[in-house]
């Protein structure tokens, strides 16, 4: 049976009103176009804006800011800051997924309101608390200072601004998937002789592989362009404690504009290929992905 | 319906109907379907149908799914259109009608109600979108969508919401709200199918009666045969796209004209015979049985299973072996191999006949069909 | 295991590892999240009831606060009507660019802030490509609360696509043949059938919005102003009381949207136990 409500822009005029469930050609034009304006000027044009800015002064100051030692000292900090946070957020989700997936217990709804509290608070403020807790003035401060360990303005108090942004996306992707799942293939295996963990590994993992490489994706795009908690506790030296995104922002208030556009650029390419990989998995696995499509 | 007839039925229902809502009752449609035909792309869904509705009958779309029934149905709704062809509505061209102008009450499958609104807005819904030149005053939407819930019997239930329904009420909710823009033709898309077996046959009841006190032309599609004849005026028996027969249940019944006719409607049992000079004959033994104007040559014979009469050794009886035995209910049901090629038939026989497996079994049908083996059962 | 009568914690299970899975969670979330959101609240509280009503009623904080909200709730609002559209657009129609397009809402949820920051604020400086076209018109929309909107349309719209979006592709088509039958032209349908059982999604999608435009920053600080009382959003405000190592202060500040976001948060869930109330499962 013909899908009759989806009409193809360039359908004749309905004859008596006919297809029913869709509106009159001019109506039609009038939202896509609208829709299209809408999507090109919020959200293509400074995509675009990226890459040409980056390009302005040619391709040499292009490849000069981007090799630039500031610079390669941020990708560098960057990814190792994404080296610790997302396997440190995989083994969580993996572990809060398996404990609320496999087992019935009170206090479910709260551990997941705590899992998804990050998503209701502000960058800013997910860096402020580590330097209540840290900072000169901070708890223990004092006790830090004394023994010279460094968390705020270094990569420990980085990496933990990260964390606290970026752990919900893989436990997000996990849960509702494994609860979906439920217990059978587990309880098949131990009754089999498997052990915990040869289970966890030959059955849970292949289960939910692409559920996890989605969330892993999810959460490393967070984890590189994270800028509002990274900002509060990093201290922003420049070749020490500066991410990329930070860097960027750096060489935007010196004016240096190619130079915070190029490093910029980077960054645009890896939302770009996270884009791809995501809508490559939604597409290709769907249904062994969260059920809710939820961000 | 005359009007003295829909004087005493307004009387007798205790006068709860405005005398202005009698004016569509005595004139229901008359539905003419002239040669339609629809393709979707290449491939035909109706091949050329053509039916005529009389004012107040209760028609039965009848086949299998892809019998194109469902088809005809939107195209009479105005929710599909056919590639060729015609569909007059008291004689003028339906086809340049929307939906929204062709006054048809349609009820689907799956009710389709609105969800937000409670049962009373539900079926005053397609009085509050008129047009201003013809909407009543919310008071009166309100009386009559009460009078119509009296009408189905779901009095008291104004302010509940859909979800808080059962499978039933929802459908007769459905009902009233088509009922409410006073159609001159009720559509019904296999209203009963999404619902269990008991409701659903209290709901053919009620739907008997309630086209007996409304009298609305009413064409419905379903799939299943039992409610098909039982509740019919006429049946129209679809199959890939074309009619195979039209007629009152007893007709369609008693004299299938087609191998598909008889074996979609009610049980049947088919055995491989041939014609030769107006005798049928199976393998070298001519049976008691009239060949009819069926040409020379092979054919089939169809029969229902409980239609047939044990015979002890007449010689034109058919004979067969028993292969297998099975009780159903009072009666018991018989596998018999027949023939030299072994063609296995079942009838139904009394269960106080002494049966044992391989016994032989003589038996003559006492009504019965004979195709051309050339005349196909499409399923 | 705790049996029949008393406290059941959890229900015995064959499965291993819930000790192991279940410690590990909840010392991780202690650390990350638990132990400093603690610690935000009680540096706030050493402020004391008064000291912290001033600071959250100081005028410039009430200033960022109000041009935070008010900003979200103006780009919500303009997510919420332009997110359906874009919603249906995609789901109802088939034209060129399409999944495309549909592909790349997501955006926003890709790419880092700062990068929109910076992208946003270049297209809509006076010599960008929009905002050139806009100065002849005397519109200034960087470095001005026009210029926050902006920015918290990109990251908000996403929110409301996405909810609207699964919505919209389950619609029931027979609901809409059953109004057209009934009478309704296609205005009232869409009006009247569909888009009361798109608003609970489509509110969802809103306070979604809402909510993470409230505590927006890197996409926002490059395109405002910042100038206080007049283009600084609250984070912004934190940041700088942070910088002047008033920790109780900012805190204050912290806690106070954070008060609004949870409150929000609620306000999502209400609606959706409404409509599951209302209109059942």
């Amino acid at each position: 049976m013909t899908d009759t409500a989806v009409a193809p822009l360039l359908i004749p005029e309905p004859v008596a009103g006919y297809p029913v469930t869709t509106e009159r050609l001019p109506v039609r034009i009038l939202l896509i176009a609208t829709a299209v304006v809408f999507l090109v000027l919020f959200l293509l044009l400074p995509l675009a804006a990226v890459f040409v800015e980056a390009l302005r002064s040619g391709l040499g100051t292009y490849l000069a800011a981007i090799t630039e030692p500031d610079a390669l000292a941020a990708v560098k900090l960057t990814l190792l800051v994404a080296a610790i946070a997302v396997p440190a957020n995989v083994v969580f989700g993996l572990a809060a997924s398996w404990a609320i997936a496999k087992f019935e217990f009170k206090g479910k709804s709260v551990l997941n309101t705590l899992i998804d509290l990050p998503f209701s608070v502000s960058p800013v403020i997910s860096g402020l608390i580590y330097v209540v807790l840290f900072g000169a003035l901070g708890y223990f401060g004092p006790y830090l200072q004394g023994h010279h360990i460094q968390i705020i303005f270094a990569l420990p108090g980085i990496v933990l601004a990260t964390i606290f942004v970026t752990f919900p996306f893989v436990a997000r992707e996990l849960v509702p998937l494994m609860q979906e799942q439920g217990t059978q293939d587990e309880e098949a295996a131990l009754s089999l002789g498997a052990s915990g963990w040869k289970t966890f590994f030959k059955v849970t993992l292949p289960n939910i592989r692409w559920a996890l490489l989605y969330g892993v994706v999810l959460c490393n795009a967070r984890a590189m362009g994270e800028f509002g908690a990274v900002s509060v506790v990093s201290g922003h030296i420049r070749g020490k404690t500066n991410t990329m995104p930070l860097h960027v922002e750096i060489l935007y208030n010196e004016y240096n504009f190619a130079a915070a556009f190029a490093v910029a650029s980077l960054l645009a390419l890896l939302a770009l290929i996270t884009l791809v990989i995501k809508i490559g998995l939604e597409w290709r696995y769907a249904d062994q992905i969260a059920a809710s499509r939820r961000h | 319906m005359d009007a003295r007839a829909v004087n005493e039925v307004n009387s007798a229902a205790g006068g709860i109907w405005p005398l202005s809502w009698t004016t569509w009752w005595d004139r229901p449609m008359h539905v003419v379907v002239d040669n339609v035909v629809r393709t979707f792309g290449v491939t035909p869904a109706l091949h050329g149908v053509s039916l005529e509705i009389e004012p107040g009958e209760l028609v039965a779309l009848l086949g299998p799914s892809g019998s194109g029934k469902t088809t005809l149905l939107r195209i009479l709704a105005g929710l599909d259109i056919p590639t060729e062809g015609r569909v007059m509505f008291d004689g003028d061209d339906a086809l340049t009608l929307t939906v929204q102008q062709r006054n048809v009450g349609l009820v689907f499958q799956n009710y389709a109600l609105f969800r937000h609104m409670n049962v009373l807005d539900n079926i005053g819904f397609g009085l509050r979108v008129r047009p201003r030149s013809r909407r009543p005053s919310r008071k009166e939407i309100r009386k009559r969508a009460r009078e119509l819930l009296d009408l189905v019997q779901l009095s008291g239930l104004e302010k509940r919401f859909p979800s808080q329904l059962s499978g039933g009420q929802r459908q007769r909710v459905a009902f009233a709200r088509a009922l409410a823009i006073e159609p001159r033709l009720l559509l019904l898309d296999e209203p009963f199918g999404a619902l269990d077996a008991k409701v659903r046959r209290d709901l053919r009841r009620w739907l008997l009666e309630l086209h007996n006190k409304t009298g609305h032309t009413t064409v419905f599609v379903t799939h299943d045969q039992e409610e098909a004849l039982e509740l019919a005026d006429r049946v129209v028996v679809m199959s890939e796209g074309k009619i195979q027969q039209i007629g009152t249940p007893d007709q369609v019944y008693d004299t299938p004209n087609s191998p598909f006719v008889f074996s979609f409607i009610g049980e049947s049992s088919v055995l491989p015979v041939r014609v030769d000079q107006g005798k049928v004959w199976l393998d070298q033994h001519k049976l008691d049985l009239r060949a009819g104007d069926v040409p020379n040559g092979p054919a089939r014979l169809f029969l229902r299973p409980h239609d047939v009469d044990v015979l002890d050794n007449a010689p034109g009886a058919i004979v067969g072996e028993v292969s297998v035995l099975r009780r159903h209910a009072g009666l018991r049901r018989v596998d018999l191999e027949v023939g030299a090629e072994r063609n296995r038939i079942e009838i139904e026989l009394p269960a106080d006949l002494s049966l044992n497996l391989a016994s032989p079994v003589a038996f003559l049908p006492r009504r019965y069909r004979l195709y051309p083996a050339s005349q196909a059962v499409e399923t | 295991m705790a049996e029949g009568r008393g406290l059941v914690l959890k229900r015995p299970s064959s499965i291993p590892g819930f000790g192991l899975a279940l410690g590990f969670t909840l010392t991780y979330l202690s650390l990350i999240v638990l132990i400093p959101l603690t610690g935000l609240v009680l540096k706030s509280a050493t402020l004391g009831l008064a000291g912290f009503w001033d600071t959250v009623t100081e005028s410039r904080t009430v200033a960022a606060l109000r041009l935070s909200f008010l900003a979200s709730l103006f780009a919500a609002t303009v997510n919420a009507v332009f997110g359906t559209i874009i919603a249906w657009a995609l789901v109802r129609y088939r034209f060129p660019s399409r999944r495309l397009l549909d592909a790349f809402v997501d955006l926003p949820f890709a790419l880092p802030t700062a990068v929109a920051g910076i992208a946003l604020t270049a297209l809509y400086a006076p010599n960008g490509w929009i905002g050139g076209l806009l100065a002849p018109l005397g519109i200034k929309v960087a470095y001005t609360p026009l210029g926050i909107l902006v920015a918290l349309i990109f990251i908000g719209l996403p929110f409301v696509v996405r909810t609207v979006q699964p919505v919209l592709e389950e619609f029931d088509r027979e609901l809409e043949e059953a109004s057209a039958s009934l009478g309704a032209n296609r205005g009232q349908t869409v009006f009247r059938v569909m888009l009361p059982t798109l608003m609970p999604a489509i509110l969802t999608g809103f306070a979604l919005a809402l909510a993470r435009a409230v505590g927006e920053y890197g996409s926002v600080i490059f395109i405002a102003g910042n100038m206080p009382f007049v283009s600084e959003i609250a984070p912004l405000l934190i940041v700088i009381k942070l910088e002047q190592f008033q920790y109780a202060q900012a805190t204050a500040v912290g806690t106070a949207m954070l008060m609004i976001s949870f409150g929000l948060l609620f306000f999502v869930h209400l609606i959706q136990a409404w409509q599951r109330w209302r209109f059942g499962q």
